[in-house]
């Protein structure tokens, strides 16, 4: 088998090239159609869509606070503590996300259920849920360790930019706050108390206690 | 006494247009980049009257830069030498002001006859009132904008040297450098359009200009080398190495704040006014435009039909448009028309219409500033359209291109001048 070689050489600097005044009047031609173009764009308010038509020719960005790119669904934005059906956090005090996390922005301070709960001995809830969105790196990490879905990034929020520290510490209250980019505050994963009969985990009736 | 008026209402008048205009261009420049690099460009300062918000394509953020400068803190270096530290934004941006005292921007109007055709008999009268839209018409002319355009020099190195920073020193030391190779290639590139002209006054450049053809289609070479030196005079990009962020922070002005860094900056914007005013005034026939007399417009085209010089001059005379066009009489757009119509029809291949003077006088005005912006347009073009060059290309171009390329114009002007002339020359 013969190997074709195809040798590419350098172009040559012509004389054109090495006077450059033909160059400027190239490039200024190039900036100009290019202006004229975002000119008549932006007069007509008929620019292309830079999500839908990304090789469009014209003007390429978008005006953010006034429009806005839908996000990849796997996108992390800030946190919310997803809900039960009655309005608690899903969140068991597990301290697995708290652990998980890199950043150690999370506390959480865990508390029993009260004795006649049917879920005292099965879990905990959280009394205090906080997060330093400001030392929080965003990696999701937590969302993953989450045994419970209780914690979720899928609120399609950036975290804004406040202009004091404390403003940044979330609490409870506040991560159960936001909503998911569906406009819900459950989660997708269906939940199963204790007690129920779908309840996956040993309960008193069944462990025979 | 009309005199003192005249020269304050025009100082003031100049001088408020250009630092206005170094706002607009402040816009003008964000904007048009912003166009050339398919951005939007700012828009989102806004102005609330009454509730709504008036955002003026982005012109609110020039306000919004001007307040900023003057609140800004006006710190000043501890070390450098004080008095001209605060000298220097001040040398920086006096001389392009003063450049255009001597830009002729309109034709001379004459009060007393405004409503009037124009008749050159006019000049020679001794009561005439006159109204030269130029500040002042000095003699030396051109010699006056090369003076003090050198003295813009000094703004950037006193910078430089006061601020008592490395980095502000060597911008300054750069732009002493750039400025005066510059200068000289700038000065040279002029001489081809003297010795055509015979004059360095710029009204009588303006009036050869109207009477034979534009500067730029006799000097073509002397426009181009003129017009890359003026750009390298403003400092700006491709051009800009005493600014040099990547290597100098901001060069000359890197220790100035507040209003005295927003001196510099509209400095250099002031610059590219009034070099564009000079490339207009000396290349592009200044307030002409062709067909454009001192009456009006006239369009004879003389081959075509054969008309002779006598039967135009005919024409000329007998469509004057002087008693139908009466300011204080009114005039319908229909009686233009007509006006018009009747022109196209009569004749073959000639078209004359004729204005009262005040109208010619403002036409005039209107085509100097529209071909001055268009050339401040096409020099925010170049600026965002090349990158910048090295320091030591820079020096090679001043001195081994622009330098010998205006000596070979000089020699080819002057044998065609001879060529054509004979040797008495002009
Ligand atoms: S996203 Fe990462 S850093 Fe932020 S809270 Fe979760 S685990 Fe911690
Ligand atoms: S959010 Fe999830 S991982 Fe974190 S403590 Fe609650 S249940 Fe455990």
């Amino acid at each position: 088998m013969t190997a074709t070689t195809k040798i590419i050489r350098k172009p040559a600097r012509t004389l054109a090239d090495q006077s450059y005044l033909l160059e400027v009047v190239k490039g200024l031609g190039v900036t100009l159609k290019h202006f004229f173009k975002g000119t008549a764009q932006l007069v007509s308010g008929n620019r292309p869509d830079p999500v839908k038509e990304p090789y469009a020719e014209g003007v390429a960005t978008i005006e953010y606070p006034d429009e806005k790119r839908p996000y990849a669904r796997r996108w992390r934005g800030v946190h919310r503590l997803t809900h039960r059906e009655d309005g608690s956090p899903r969140c068991v005090a597990c301290l697995c996300c708290s652990t998980a996390c890199p950043a150690q922005c999370i506390y959480i301070k865990p508390a029993e259920y009260p004795l006649d709960d049917a879920r005292r001995g099965y879990e905990r809830y959280p009394e205090e849920f906080v997060i330093d969105e400001l030392r929080c790196i965003f990696c999701g990490f937590c969302v993953e360790a989450c045994p419970c879905d209780a914690i979720r990034m899928d609120t399609g929020l950036h975290m804004t930019a406040l202009d004091n520290r404390a403003s940044f510490i979330f609490d409870k209250a506040m991560l159960m706050s936001f909503p998911s980019q569906d406009n819900t505050f459950l989660s997708e994963n269906p939940r199963h108390e204790p007690g129920d009969e779908s309840h996956p985990g040993i309960d008193r009736v069944r462990g025979g206690h | 006494m009309l005199f003192w008026i005249q020269a304050f209402v025009k100082i003031a008048l100049i001088v408020g247009v250009l630092v206005n205009m170094a706002a607009i261009l402040l816009w003008v420049e964000r904007k048009q980049s912003a166009m050339m690099q398919d951005r939007v460009g700012p828009n989102r300062a806004a102005i609330a009257v009454f509730g709504k918000r008036f955002r003026l394509a982005g012109l609110v953020h020039s306000i919004a830069d001007g307040i900023k400068m003057v609140w800004k803190e006006d710190w000043e270096p501890k070390t450098g030498d004080k008095l001209l530290y605060r000298l220097a934004p001040i040398v920086a941006l006096v001389p392009p002001l003063c450049l255009f005292a001597v830009i002729p921007f309109g034709p001379t109007l004459y009060i007393d006859h405004a409503r009037e055709m124009f008749s050159p008999a006019w000049a020679t009268e001794a009561t005439a009132r006159t109204v030269p839209l130029q500040i002042t018409n000095l003699d030396v002319g051109v010699l006056f904008i090369f003076a003090v355009a050198g003295a813009g020099i000094i703004g950037s190195a006193l910078a430089g040297w006061a601020s008592d920073n490395k980095f502000s020193l060597m911008g300054g030391l750069r732009a002493a450098s750039q400025m005066v190779s510059y200068e000289v290639a700038m000065g040279l590139s002029l001489v081809g359009a003297f010795m055509i002209y015979q004059t360095v006054r710029l009204d009588e450049m303006v009036a050869w200009q109207q009477e034979h053809t534009w500067g730029i289609f006799v000097q073509p070479l002397g426009f181009v080398l003129f017009a890359v030196s003026a750009i390298a005079e403003t400092k700006r990009v491709p051009f800009d190495v005493p600014e040099g962020e990547s290597e100098l922070v901001a060069g000359y002005f890197t220790e100035y704040a507040g209003l005295k860094f927003g001196m510099f900056a509209s400095g250099e914007l002031v610059e590219v006014c009034t070099s564009s005013a000079i490339l207009v005034t000396i290349f592009l026939g200044g307030w002409h435009m062709p067909f454009f007399t001192d009456r009006g417009l006239e369009f004879i085209f003389r081959g075509a039909s054969a008309v002779s010089p006598e039967v135009a001059a005919q024409f000329v005379a007998s469509h004057t448009m002087t008693p139908g066009f009466d300011a204080s009489q009114g005039v319908t757009t229909a009686s233009l028309l007509q006006h018009c119509a009747n022109a196209f029809a009569s004749v073959n291949g000639s078209f004359v219409w004729h204005w009262p003077h005040w109208a010619v006088v403002v036409v005039g005005l209107g085509n100097f500033v529209l071909k001055a912006a268009f050339l401040i347009f096409m020099q925010l073009q170049i600026r965002w359209t090349l990158p910048r060059f090295r320091y030591d290309q820079i020096m090679k171009l001043g001195w081994q291109m622009l330098l010998p390329a205006a000596l070979v114009n000089v020699l080819v002007t002057g044998t065609a001048i001879l060529f054509f002339n004979g040797p008495s020359g002009g």
